[in-house]
């Protein structure tokens, strides 16, 4: 058996014909396997969903309780078998609750791995390393000008500018998911323990990675509409990127603009963005992250999706590993 | 030099001047001898090696990586020296030693043309991606900082507790990496000495004229001289020295050979820069355009467009200091000081005699010349003194030109602005289509930049990253009045002509766009 014949895409989404499931399908099927709980990778809708419980519990707190007919939680490292075929979720490291799928059936070992990244995340579990015969990667900073510096040397940069200029509020960009909670760990890391303001639509995912005890510290709105400007001045405040391009962020004083972002490295898109202070903080693997999962995964065969793919490609014919685009339709790049 | 480079960055990517103040300030204080001249003297321009063409960039990084993953990096990012700088393979060297930008200084100016590249190169195997691109722009002279010099020494005089033309006074006496001068700012040493000849002296200011300036001022007391709108220099020649300074200091003299070989003289001289032939004639702005904002300058432009330089005021004469002196005592001896110097080179700002207030009134709005733009106001007995004194010198400029336009494109602005579109692209009618004809980003109020952004917001027709379009259709629109100083012919425009100092005056949202101005007007109004 091929492992085109295990996996291969389709227009709904990457589909294993012997189990009948899908990964990450974009639109409505009935059985789907789900890597993590972003919303182009985990959509409602679907017959029957299998995931981890984390992501699970993520999308029902995005799209309500009955956001798929039936659903199965999928515990880290456990075997389950899916009309023969068999499968097991393994962290990624991207966010909270993110898996890499295996897929094993006659004889051969596809693992799909989603968005992952390898540096270290106090708020989600370690990336961990499953060989297989066929690697299935992301690219989102498939090329060798990505890479990502030390998370805490970022944040050193925001909480040394907040000290800068202690009149003006700092306002960081990041995406709701994973990255805001991740921030706002490694300002606490850093020794911050002033309380932060963060949008609304950071609130409820905020309160459901405490739960899962992971310590944010002290978590404010930053929506109150009374008050004055002078109240957020020297204060930091998170939210989604798109919050502080709108009348929304008129509230506070004279704004410095953080984005946490791999984005953030080029600076073109810096400036394209109008950010003032950027950060290169990334949930994505950089270019060095990626070269090595692939070299040790063992795969003999990597089959590329959703970034800049021909980088990637070209760097595992030069190693003589048997590479491929998948061309995925319907993944975005990070926070855009 | 991380450091160094982050400064770099934040400089770069902050709109607000006084941040940048802060961030330079703080750097100044921060950094010890001499990194922090190092960096000063990096972003003012004075920091120069033997420079690295592109190609020897592009040779070095072929020796270590695969040229098709280059391309496609390169094709990414855009900038070669970016590209380069993030695409370096790490740990040549230990990485974890940061090395200060004074060893990297050293080095690249100890290196000799046949071992440039080699030290540049173990340079950046000890460096990060941030300060591998401070190090590449430095060496082939790209850098961008969005600081001039002249913002650089008021952070300087801001850090010193100092006046900043203490700083310019001195400025030109000192080098990188100007330790003296940093252990006068700490207050460990006196004021350094201006030891060398021919330096700048810092140049006196005029104010608007606002309400009720007028009426309290006796017209006997004040001489009036028209407002030429050429660029403000000054002359100076000492020993064997000549220099032609900008207002802020700088010397502009290699983009003037013409002129600095005229100036024949020993004394400093203020006035206007301007080309032309005197007396018969002088060029427009258009005309003076071709000459500003160049190192160097082509023969052919040189002779289409010869400069010179009307003379306003004597800050020495011989070796005689006269900024003590009252004007009246300057001019007659400036009268006396130009007539020796080469006429079609160095002529005098005349007198405008007149009657009384309502007299200068009509004579500033309509000048004789169209490089004129409006009436100086000098008092008789002011001494020369540096900065903008309120009182002694008065500018009272002609009314700017205004014209109607239909607002097309609106960018969202940066810090305070962020969250605003503030930044206006407006266009008027060639046929039936509006054509761009320039940018403006203030001149408005606060309610009313509400007011326009509201509109931009509920009238986009489409967006591209921050930049929305907008309605604007001859019934359907926002009309801006919008107020500007000239206009030039534009070939990098397409509507063939680029305003000088444009902001919008009032919003109309009265009228129609269809009754905006054409482009015709706009043609007529060319210089």
């Amino acid at each position: 058996m091929q492992p085109r014949d295990i996996l291969h895409p389709r227009p709904e989404g990457l589909y294993c014909p012997p189990g009948d499931f899908f990964i990450d399908p974009v639109r409505p099927v009935d059985r789907a396997l789900i890597t993590h709980g972003h919303s182009d990778h985990a959509r409602a809708g679907h017959g029957h969903v299998l995931a981890t419980r984390q992501t699970l519990d993520i999308m029902a707190l995005r799209y309500g309780e009955h956001f798929a007919g039936a659903t199965q939680e999928a515990g880290y490292g456990k075997e389950i078998t899916v009309n023969g075929v068999r499968v097991s979720f393994h962290p990624a490291g991207h966010v909270l609750g993110s898996a890499q799928i295996a897929v094993e059936h006659g004889g051969t070992r596809i693992v799909a791995s989603g968005d992952y990244k390898r540096a270290a995340d106090p708020t989600c579990a370690d990336f961990e390393l499953v060989p297989c015969d066929v690697f299935i990667t992301e690219a989102t900073f498939g090329l060798p000008v990505f890479r990502h510096p030390d998370a805490a040397d970022e944040i050193a940069r925001l909480l040394k500018s907040a000290d800068q200029f202690p009149e003006r509020a700092h306002l960081v960009g990041a995406y709701a998911l994973g990255k805001a909670q991740r921030v706002i760990r490694l300002i606490r890391d850093a020794g911050y323990s002033e309380p932060l303001y963060i949008h609304g639509a950071l609130a409820k995912l905020c309160e459901y990675y405490q739960a899962q005890g992971i310590d944010l510290g002290r978590l404010e709105p930053a929506t109150v509409d009374t008050g004055t400007k002078g109240d957020f001045a020297g204060a930091i405040v998170v939210g989604t990127p798109s919050a502080f391009a709108d009348r929304w962020a008129r509230r506070f004083p004279d704004p410095v603009t953080a984005f946490a972002s791999g984005w953030m490295r080029i600076r073109q898109r810096v400036k394209q963005r109008g950010v003032e202070l950027p950060l290169i903080v990334s949930d994505h693997s950089d270019w060095d992250e990626l070269i090595e999962t692939i070299a040790a995964t063992g795969a003999s065969e990597v089959w590329v999706t959703h970034g800049r793919e021909e980088a990637l490609v070209r760097w595992c014919e030069m190693q003589g590993i048997k590479a491929r685009p998948l061309h995925l339709v319907g993944y975005e790049d990070e926070a855009e | 030099m991380k450091r160094f480079a982050e400064l770099l960055d934040r400089l770069l990517l902050t709109p607000s001047r006084n941040a940048k103040l802060k961030l330079m300030i703080d750097h100044f204080r921060e950094t010890p001898d001499p990194d922090r001249g190092l960096a000063l003297a990096a972003i003012t321009g004075n920091l120069s090696f033997a420079s690295v063409k592109p190609a020897l960039l592009r040779a070095l990084i072929a020796e270590r990586m695969d040229e098709v993953l280059f391309a496609y990096s390169y094709d990414y990012v855009g900038d070669l020296a970016e590209t380069i700088s993030l695409v370096w393979p790490e740990g040549g060297e230990a990485n974890d030693d940061d090395i200060s930008l004074s060893y990297a200084v050293d080095r690249l100016h100890a290196a000799s043309r046949s071992d440039a590249p080699a030290v540049l190169a173990g340079l950046l195997d000890r460096l990060e991606p941030a300060s591998r691109f401070a190090i590449i722009k430095l060496v082939t002279g790209g850098l961008r900082v969005g600081v001039s010099a002249r913002l650089a020494k008021q952070a300087l005089a801001d850090f010193g507790g100092v006046d900043v033309h203490d700083i310019e006074e001195v400025w030109h006496g000192l080098e990188p990496p100007y330790e003296e001068l940093f252990a006068w700012l700490d207050g460990n040493a006196a004021k350094p000495e201006p030891g060398r000849l021919a330096l700048f002296r810092p140049v006196m200011l005029s104010n608007p004229v606002q309400d009720g300036d007028l009426a309290r001022l006796d017209p006997q007391d004040y001489t009036a001289e028209w407002k030429w709108d050429g660029i403000r220099v000054q002359a100076v020649c000492e020993g064997d020295l000549r220099k032609l300074y900008s207002r802020t200091g700088d010397d502009i003299s290699g983009a003037f050979p013409d002129l600095v070989e005229a100036m024949d003289f020993h004394g400093a001289l203020d006035g206007e820069l301007l080309v032309g032939r005197p007396p018969e004639r002088t060029g427009s702005f258009s005309d003076l355009q071709q000459r500003l904002n160049r190192k160097t300058v082509a023969a052919k432009t040189i002779r289409d467009f010869p400069a010179f330089m009307r003379c306003y005021d004597i800050l020495s004469d011989g070796s005689e200091d006269m900024r003590t002196f009252p004007l009246s005592e300057r001019r007659t001896r400036l009268e006396a000081f130009v007539a020796r110097l080469d006429p079609h080179r160095f002529d005098l700002s005349p007198l405008v005699p007149f009657d009384d207030l309502q007299h200068l009134d009509r004579l500033r709005t309509e000048p004789p010349h169209p490089v004129i733009e409006g009436i100086m106001l000098k008092r008789l007995d002011s001494p020369y003194v540096p900065g903008r004194p309120k009182g002694p010198w008065f500018k009272w400029k002609r009314d700017p030109h205004t014209i109607d336009a239909v607002l097309m494109y609106a960018q969202r602005g940066h810090g305070k602005r962020s969250s605003f579109y503030s930044d206006y692209t407006f266009g008027v009618w060639r046929e039936d289509e509006l054509v761009p004809v320039g940018k403006a980003y203030f001149g408005f109020t606060d309610e009313e930049l509400r007011q326009i952004d509201k509109f931009v917001r509920d009238n986009t027709i489409d967006r591209f990253g921050p930049v929305r379009s907008v309605r604007a259709e001859p019934n359907h629109g926002l009309v801006l009045e919008v107020a500007f100083e000239g206009l030039n012919r534009s070939t990098r425009h397409k509507s063939g002509v680029a305003m000088r100092f444009p902001r919008i005056s009032r919003l109309r949202w009265d009228k129609p766009p269809a009754e905006a101005d054409r482009l015709d007007t706009l043609a007529a109004m060319l210089d």
